[in-house]
């Protein structure tokens, strides 16, 4: 457990420590079970695809100009997402706060944009209790806003976290896990376009 | 006011029942007992800084195998109380309702609150001793991993006396499970006690994939791990894998019962199927998170007490790998009779029996160590020899189950009841009672008395036998399992007296067990060696209990049975005097517990669909976490000269 | 071979004597149809595969245990660093294999048979099966007539049942005569028994549903073709009509006796294709059940199925 915080040039400062490097593992792992829980929540989804019980379907809801807009925030804050993880790798602490704040800004927009999807839904009487159809619909597409929101509090405590101690192990560590989850919801993401959004307009 | 008592009184409180109020009274007075012992020995500092805000994954595994003990006694309780019900036809003993949430409790507690925490709490107490490693790779994540067991078997258990406890089966079919059909809380309370219970669970398989990767001891490959080693790391990869879809299913189902969804439900376009399904594609992966590790156990026991190595190792490991995969392929023997047709039930019978390949070899393969070996006959030992024979009993009435077309003939009947406990008596229990025995004096530096172990032995295996073996035959009568009672007539009631006679005689095995823990505390022989078996794998290394740091110097491994090896080769002694240095080690939390009072707190809230009570919970939560994130947490040192001295009182050092 | 011969002496003795030790019926193990009959010798086939597995195992543990106890005269063989045998774990994976083979190609064969009407030159007699809590509801399309927890049905001839469930899910077990199938909400589900002979015979709910599960025990009276017709024509003349309003009121939670009438609704035959339909479709709009849980009802009456002639039933 006791490993000193060597410092070279070859590995990246997040995989320097014994700690980071079992954290960065560990969260892999973890990872893969979040890849069987989504699955899940899409097969059902697929299971429930036609059952809409006389209630609205896919082609009813779905709103193109909406969902491309949504898309288009989450791919783009995975890019600056990116971006940072790459300023992180030059140990510059403006460039990854500046970068993950642009990630923030993005992030807020897909989630707020997606919470006014599901209101403009319920207020059309596309309710969670009108068809089994809707109820895997919000259940799939709303675990991931979940984790999306979920994702934007952890981003913050770690900025501020950075601001206050800098560039250094333990704060690349995190920002470096943080910037891997993003990545997977956007991945996560990329899957319900296809699967819900596109699949239910063609269908 | 008149309005809250009534909600009191009808809907929060079970009322009504004398075995109730005895609950009642019973835990009011256990806990009034405990909190005057903890104040009049003035033990309340030392339970708390030593026990609730531990990370040591040593008393974290004790901690484990303590509540599943108390779990195996309720588990135990609910089924001697069923064997009185079923004695003799039409008997009142327990009214309709009582049964049902009897066998429904008795088997959720049995295998998610008693055989899998008492596993992991061996797995905890064990595995990085025999890997080499000072804890595991996460010991505060591991500490909540506990803890979120804890508040989801005591909110399970809460519904004994508050709301009424869950009446639909451990498996929980839809739509019967659903509001329409089941609309007090007692189902909520299966949902979130397993969900928290599970959550803690993954996480668990996640820190033991991790450590058991990442922190082996130098010169342990992984072909030389232990094999109960092994098995923790294939169950952990089963668990990372199975349990995020029973989160997925109890979600659904919470949905469906909390917010009017109709994932499971009979209308609007739900499918009850579904839930059977998801249900299973966890469940059947699940027996054997409880089953591989028991291999692993009498694997190492069974080589100990022949002084032998393992016979075939390298393809021990395989067929576990073996078993892993087709676990995940075999669901649907769970529902042959649903009609999913000739072909998928031939396809699901073939891969059932395919298990029957790999697990055939590892028997041969335990009985191939002991040939031409010592075989001592010690406690541990005898409950490994006895899995062999009662284990294949059970193994070979699988494989008859799974001839689907006969199957029709054995689902849900005493057949398919005798052979699943056959299975998980004859491999998970006696496999955690062979496993307590085996490394009872690593947890608490003595062993447990002998000549009680043999007592408890003999009884409870003749007990569950004399239990067991009828129910195949019952099974052919037609009897059907959850039925409270029967009618006289059908020729049922011999078999059943002999049964519940066999019950009993496990519950007083069982409780010779715990008058041995007290005995052999008192008057136990204490062990001085640390190695009182004269072990193979490096937990027999270091000292009885084992220290906190677990080794001075992180051993060098050179090959399988590292310790046996070091003590072949001379090398122990060399090893201990080696120049011990400052040992890093973590720090411990108070927050794992109350992080999980948060989580019992929103679990309790929306078990009673008090939205708010769950939000404040989930708040709290969330407020933990965020604390740990910004807590600067290095750990502490324990220095050289306090190791030095520790191991100079043990005497391994001069 | 001879081994093998004795072997199925023996288990076929133990049968027997255990029968005579219990002295009272063993539904599974007596068919009493060919359904029945052919997942019988399915069971018996199986026992003894498994037979021969537990008695290798049991003879190997038990000579090996005693004869390697550490307690012995003569260790000299104790070898402790023996590690493994390529030969013997070759052989021990590819025996149970073969045994695996042994088993699942008769299993193979019977269950794509069991999907099928087991005397295919007789005419199957169709009945439908309705589960409910806690109740089994029988309807006879072809003679228009409703039976509540007795089931009728003429011996020596093929039944289809065509089954489905009113609320919960159960299973449909007629020991004797065959092997079970569930009955699901808004599906339909398949079932061919047959009865060799007239008789009375156990019939189960196998799969729990609800508090009073127990007390969905009925007979099954198999009779040949003439009594058969006689009991419709009784029914027919004797017994009142099910209108909607009463089968509804009869499918809410309670435990009833055995009832008869001498007609059902039309809307349980369209209620009953529409499932078929929708089996595939899935786009179900059933409509929500009211589901006033039981009242108190009156379980003071012990049930006693010794005298199982008739109309003679549990409350």
């Amino acid at each position: 457990m006791s490993q000193s915080h060597s410092l070279n040039n070859q590995t990246p400062l997040e995989y320097s420590t014994e700690d980071g490097r079992l954290k960065i593992f560990g969260f892999w792992v973890f990872l893969g079970a979040e890849i069987i829980l989504f699955s899940c929540l899409f097969a059902s989804y697929m299971v429930y695809l036609h059952r809409t019980a006389g209630g609205p379907t896919p082609d009813d809801l779905f709103n193109v100009k909406e969902f491309m807009t949504e898309t288009f925030l989450l791919l783009t804050s995975s890019f600056t997402c990116g971006l940072a993880t790459h300023e992180l790798r030059r140990h510059n602490k403006t460039g990854v706060i500046i970068w993950f704040i642009i990630t923030l800004i993005l992030g807020l927009g897909f989630v707020g944009m997606e919470a006014h999807e599901f209101v403009d839904y319920v207020g059309e009487g596309a309710k969670m209790s009108t068809s089994a159809f809707l109820t895997g619909f919000f259940t799939l597409v709303g675990t991931h806003g979940c984790h999306v929101s979920l994702g934007i509090l952890w981003i913050i405590g770690i900025l501020i976290q950075t601001a206050r101690t800098g560039i250094n192990p333990v704060t690349a560590r995190k920002l470096f896990i943080v910037g891997l989850y993003w990545h997977f919801l956007d991945v996560v993401w990329v899957f319900i376009f296809t699967v819900v959004y596109l699949t239910g307009m063609v269908l | 006011m008149s309005n809250i008592k009534d909600f009191l009184l009808n809907d929060f409180f079970v009322t009504g029942e004398p075995m109730i109020y005895m609950a009642d009274v019973s835990i009011v007075l256990v806990t009034i007992a405990i909190f005057v012992v903890l104040t009049y020995f003035k033990k309340w500092k030392w339970l708390w800084k030593e026990w609730l805000t531990t990370v040591d994954h040593k008393k974290i595994g004790i901690m484990y195998i303590l509540a599943a003990l108390a779990m195996l006694f309720r588990g135990g309780i609910d089924a001697l109380l069923m064997r009185v019900q079923l004695t003799a036809p039409n008997l009142k003993f327990l009214d309709a309702q009582h049964y049902n949430e009897i066998f429904t409790t008795h088997g959720t507690i049995m295998i998610l609150f008693m055989a899998m925490p008492f596993l992991i709490g061996l797995i905890n107490v064990a595995m990085p001793l025999q890997i080499g490693a000072r804890d595991v790779a996460f010991p505060y994540l591991n500490a909540i991993s506990f803890w979120l067991f804890f508040v989801g078997a005591m909110l399970f258990n809460l519904s004994f006396v508050i709301g009424g406890s869950p009446d639909a089966g451990w498996t929980s079919y839809t739509p019967l499970a659903e509001k329409a059909l089941d609309p007090g809380v007692g189902e909520n309370y299966y949902l979130l006690g397993l969900q928290l219970a599970g959550i803690g669970t993954l996480a668990s398989g996640v820190n033991f994939v991790v450590t058991i990767l990442k922190m082996r001891a130098p010169g342990m490959t992984l072909m030389r791990m232990p094999m109960f080693t092994w098995s923790t790391l294939i169950t952990s990869v089963i668990i990372v894998f199975a349990f995020p879809v029973l989160t997925v299913a109890l979600a659904m189902l919470t949905i469906d019962r909390l917010f009017g969804g109709h994932f499971f439900t009979a209308t609007a376009g739900g499918m009850p199927m579904m839930w059977t399904n998801l249900f299973w594609i966890w469940g059947h992966p699940e027996v054997y998170i409880v089953i591989l590790p028991a291999f692993g156990i009498f694997s190492d026991i069974i080589s100990t007490f022949a002084g032998k190595k393992l016979f075939g190792y390298h393809v021990m490991v395989y067929s576990m790998v073996a078993i892993s995969v087709l676990s995940f392929l075999v669901w649907t023997h769970h529902f042959f009779t649903m009609g999913s047709g000739a072909a998928v039930n031939s396809v699901f019978g073939i891969s059932t029996m395919a298990i029957s390949v790999p697990t055939g070899v590892k028997i041969f393969n335990w009985l191939l160590t002991m040939h031409r070996s010592k075989i001592r006959f010690t406690v541990a030992n005898l409950w490994s020899l006895a899995f062999i024979p009662n284990f294949v009993i059970g193994g070979v009435t699988g494989v008859m189950l799974a001839v689907a077309a006969a199957d029709y003939q054995y689902h849900n009947s005493y057949f398919l009841i005798a052979h699943f406990h056959n299975v998980l008596i004859a491999g998970t229990v006696f496999a955690c009672f062979a496993g307590l025995t085996y490394w009872w004096p690593k947890m608490f530096g003595h062993v447990l008395n002998e000549r009680l172990g043999k007592w408890t032995f003999w009884i409870f295996v003749i007990g569950y036998n004399v239990c067991f073996l009828p129910q195949y035959w019952l099974g052919f009568m037609g009897m059907t399992r959850r039925t409270y009672t029967y009618p006289s007539g059908l020729g049922w009631m011999p078999l059943n007296v002999i049964s519940t006679v066999g019950g009993f005689l496990m519950g007083i095995g069982f409780m010779i067990m715990v008058y041995n823990v007290y005995y052999s505390a008192r008057y136990g022989k204490r062990d001085t060696t640390g190695d009182p078996w004269n072990g193979r794998t490096l937990e027999w290394a270091t000292t009885s209990p084992a220290a906190e740091y677990n080794f001075a110097n992180v051993p060098e491994v050179r090959d399988q049975d590292a310790f046996w090896e070091m003590k072949k080769s001379n090398r122990v002694k060399e090893w201990l005097n080696q120049p011990i240095k400052d040992i890093h080690m973590p720090n411990n939390s108070g927050r794992p517990i109350i992080m999980a009072f948060f989580f019992f707190v929103a679990g309790f809230g929306l078990t009673f669909e008090w939205i708010w009570v769950g939000a404040i919970g989930l708040f709290g939560v969330l407020i933990t976490m965020v604390l740990r994130s910004f807590e600067n947490d290095t750990g502490h040192h324990i220095h050289k000269e306090e190791v030095e001295r520790t191991e100079r009182e043990a005497g391994r050092i001069s | 071979m001879k081994h093998m011969k004795t072997s199925i002496k023996l288990i076929v003795l133990s049968v027997i004597f255990l029968l005579l030790l219990t002295g009272c019926d063993v539904p599974v193990l007596q068919p009493q149809g060919p359904v029945a009959e052919q997942q019988y010798h399915l069971i018996l086939w199986s026992i003894f595969l498994m037979l021969f597995v537990i008695v290798v195992v049991f003879v190997l543990f038990g000579v090996i245990v005693f004869k390697y106890r550490a307690s012995r005269k003569n260790t000299d063989d104790y070898d402790p660093e023996k590690e493994g045998s390529r030969k013997l774990e070759f052989t021990w994976t590819i025996i149970p294999i073969i045994i695996v083979i042994m088993l699942a190609i008769p299993m193979t064969i019977t269950t794509y048979d069991l999907e099928k009407n087991p005397s295919p030159e007789k005419k199957p007699y169709v009945v439908n099966v309705t589960s409910a809590q806690w109740k089994w509801l029988f309807s006879y399309p072809e003679d228009g007539i409703e039976s509540v927890n007795v089931l009728h049905v003429p011996a020596d001839r093929p039944v289809k049942f065509v089954m489905t469930s009113e609320g919960a899910m159960n299973s449909f077990w007629i020991p004797a005569l065959g092997g079970q199938k569930y009955t699901m909400n808004n599906m339909t589900t398949k079932l061919y028994l047959e009865a060799d002979k007239p008789g009375t015979y156990l019939g189960k709910a196998a799969n729990f549903n609800g508090k009073y599960f127990a007390h969905m025990n009925f007979n099954v009276i198999a009779q040949d073709q003439k009594d058969f017709n006689n009991w419709v024509k009784k029914v027919k003349s004797t017994s009142p009509k099910l209108t909607m309003d009463q089968y509804n009121q009869l499918i809410k939670p309670s435990v009833v006796k055995v009832k008869t009438y001498s007609s059902y609704p039309k809307e349980l035959d369209e209620k009953m294709k529409k499932n078929m339909d929708m089996m595939n479709m899935g786009n179900s709009k059933s409509k929500e059940k009211d589901q006033d849980k039981d009242k108190d009802m009156d379980m003071s009456k012990d049930m006693d199925m010794s005298g199982m002639k008739g109309d003679k039933s549990h409350e």
